[in-house]
């Protein structure tokens, strides 16, 4: 598989400006990945009752719901992981089928998983090209299948670098690194291979609150590298610093798409809880 | 992480040493060494080229299963049928050569088919019926051993072709009279080590011991190559069965008791970790002459067989122990 950095396709923010004058929402910016009436049903439980989607080009938009919300299984039929029994996936304005996570990584979307899906004992290089190693040239070493060490060392340095990780070392193992630097492994195999698509679950819940930042910060370089991230988080906090948009699933089904610089974390979580139905919000708090 | 360094800088210490072999690489050097010297010192016999070549050969069938064994431990599992598989190898391969009159070569070809296919079985029940491997080699080792002696009616198989013998064939170096059988061992270690740190299939290998959830999801086919290393490391129990003949000059349906308690220590003391993706194959040889010195030495001092057993019994704890908690550390 050839390995290349994505190109820009959005321009970085204004970094004179505060970040989220910087960044306006984008509101006429393309969509890159929906899903109409999803519905997935368990035995009598129904987890996805028609759930719509919308992600736009160089946005990171969260998605938030109680749990049962159908947050996870929404991921999921996105990510490859299920297959939807109803409703329709379109990747770039075409309809797509995903049998399997591998799959959705043929059409460029990279998950990153919330337990950390990294090799421990391997390398930082080994893990960021696991599963797809670079191979040495010729007609012998593609049959034997020899991977192209050095090139990976090198390619692995330069992405970590593009992400800004300051990792001294690409030959070092992934155990020897602090649970953010490994998240920043993971992040930065997905940004390094995603073409469309980059999803992260909880990718803080297991860290503390400065490597949490450390990682927020290393998703917004993702976005303000071209590539559209979908994160799923239940820290408000979080959400609200990053999201450009928030996506609040309710009982199966999208509730609403709320302005994160609009709308007070309240109304966000009563919407998300039930508490509030999305007609009470003002127009302004809903995202367009 | 909040510093940013450009690669290719000039080491520091601190980056030299990351460089050195970490415990469970040297730890395997430092006690052949010590075993070395003590045993040197010990008798004036031990330390000469033909004893090595001596040494050497009397690990070659333990060295080859191991490379078996190896294989299976750091995909995390173990194999227990390694003796007896081995065993009912070599009864096709000389019954096929004597009593049925096939070729030699394609008689050893039918001994390698089989204990293949006992690995590829292996590989099947682990991987598709789920069964813990512990339980399925202890299966397929109790139904490789009756398969042997019925077979073969507990009779040795006797008179063999010389093709049968190859291994044993000698040659010299300087002084010392080497066979074939030890440069084949040598040789499977080296090609065992490209393949599993220069290739994709071995690097994959080692995810999977490692994590076999981030590997799946990865993409890595876990579970095809899971049935790879149980069908490869019956391949070598072929071969090792193929190295027994050649050095014993019989069929023997006695053989392969003791070959998998020995394999596992063999392993162990090399330095690979049990529960799976980490170690290394060359480690398993070091481990292997490692026993074969112990042996050897003590033999050469005049020590009895049992304090053999007890000491290859403590140094297989010595270095679980160490195995176990270094994992615990990290």
């Amino acid at each position: 598989m050839e390995f290349r950095p994505n190109p820009q396709r959005t321009p970085p923010p204004n970094p004179d400006l505060p970040l989220d004058q910087a960044r306006q929402p984008v509101t006429q910016a393309k969509v890159v990945l929906e899903a109409r009436g999803l519905v997935k049903r368990y035995g009598h439980v129904t987890a996805l009752d028609g759930a719509d989607f919308e992600l736009r080009e160089g946005e990171i938009l969260a998605v938030i719901g109680d749990n049962g919300a159908g947050k996870s299984t929404l991921i999921k039929a996105l990510s490859g992981a299920i297959i939807p029994d109803e409703g329709q996936i379109i990747l770039d304005g075409k309809p797509v089928h995903f049998r399997s996570p591998l799959d959705a990584r043929r059409y460029g979307i990279e998950t990153v998983y919330q337990d950390l899906a990294v090799a421990p004992a391997m390398t930082i290089a080994e893990n960021l090209f696991l599963g797809r190693e670079i191979l040495k040239p010729g007609l012998l070493a593609r049959l034997l299948r020899v991977i192209d060490k050095k090139r990976m060392l090198e390619e692995a340095t330069n992405s970590m670098k593009d992400l800004k990780i300051g990792i001294r070392s690409m030959s070092q193992a992934v155990e020897t690194l602090s649970g953010g630097q490994r998240q920043g492994v993971a992040v930065a195999r997905s940004a390094a291979f995603a073409r469309h698509v980059v999803i992260m679950d909880e990718p803080t819940a297991a860290l503390g609150v400065k490597e949490g930042n450390m990682v927020l910060e290393l998703i917004r370089r993702v976005r303000d590298r071209g590539l559209p991230v979908i994160i799923i988080s239940h820290n408000m906090p979080h959400v609200f610093e990053i999201a450009d948009r928030i996506h609040i699933q309710r009982l199966g089904r999208r509730a609403a798409v709320v302005n994160p610089r609009r709308i007070s974390m309240a109304h966000t979580v009563a919407v998300m809880t039930g508490a509030m139905s999305p007609e009470e919000l003002s127009p302004d708090e809903l995202a367009h | 992480m909040a510093e940013q360094r450009s690669p290719g800088t000039v080491p520091t210490p601190r980056r030299l040493l990351e460089r050195l072999p970490s415990i469970t690489v040297l730890g395997p050097f430092v006690a052949l060494l010590l075993a070395v010297l003590f045993f040197s010192a010990q008798s004036d016999r031990f330390l000469s080229g033909q004893n090595f070549s001596l040494i050497l050969q009397q690990v070659l069938v333990v060295g080859v299963l191991a490379i078996g064994q190896t294989l299976v431990i750091l995909t995390g599992g173990i194999d227990l049928s390694v003796g007896f598989v081995m065993a009912l190898g070599t009864m096709v391969m000389t019954k096929f050569a004597v009593e049925l009159g096939l070729p030699p070569l394609l008689s050893v070809l039918c001994g390698v088919a089989v204990t293949t296919g006992f690995g590829f079985l292996n590989g099947l029940l682990i991987t598709r019926v789920k069964l813990p491997p512990f339980i399925v080699t202890l299966g397929t080792m109790n139904i490789a051993f009756a398969l042997t002696q019925i077979y073969s009616k507990a009779q040795t198989v006797t008179g063999l072709p010389d093709a049968l013998l190859f291994w044993g064939n000698t040659f010299r170096l300087g002084e010392t009279v080497i066979t074939y059988g030890v440069v084949l061992m040598i040789a499977l270690y080296l090609l065992v080590w490209f393949l599993l740190s220069e290739t994709a299939p071995g690097r994959h290998l080692y995810a999977v011991g490692n994590n076999p959830e981030a590997a799946r999801l990865m993409g890595i086919p876990t579970q095809r190559v899971l049935l790879l290393t149980y069908t490869v490391a019956g391949l070598f129990y072929g071969i090792a069965g193929w190295l027994l003949v050649s050095r014993t000059s019989v069929g023997d349906p006695n053989a392969g008791q003791t070959e998998n308690l020995e394999t596992i220590t063999a392993v162990v003391l090399g330095g690979t970790s049990l529960f799976g993706g980490r170690g290394m194959i060359l480690g398993t040889l070091l481990g292997a002459i490692i026993v074969g010195v112990f042996r050897n030495g003590l033999t050469l001092t005049g020590v009895s067989s049992v304090y053999q057993v007890l000491i290859t019994g403590v140094l297989v704890i010595l270095a679980v122990t160490a195995d176990q908690l270094s994992k615990r550390r990290g």
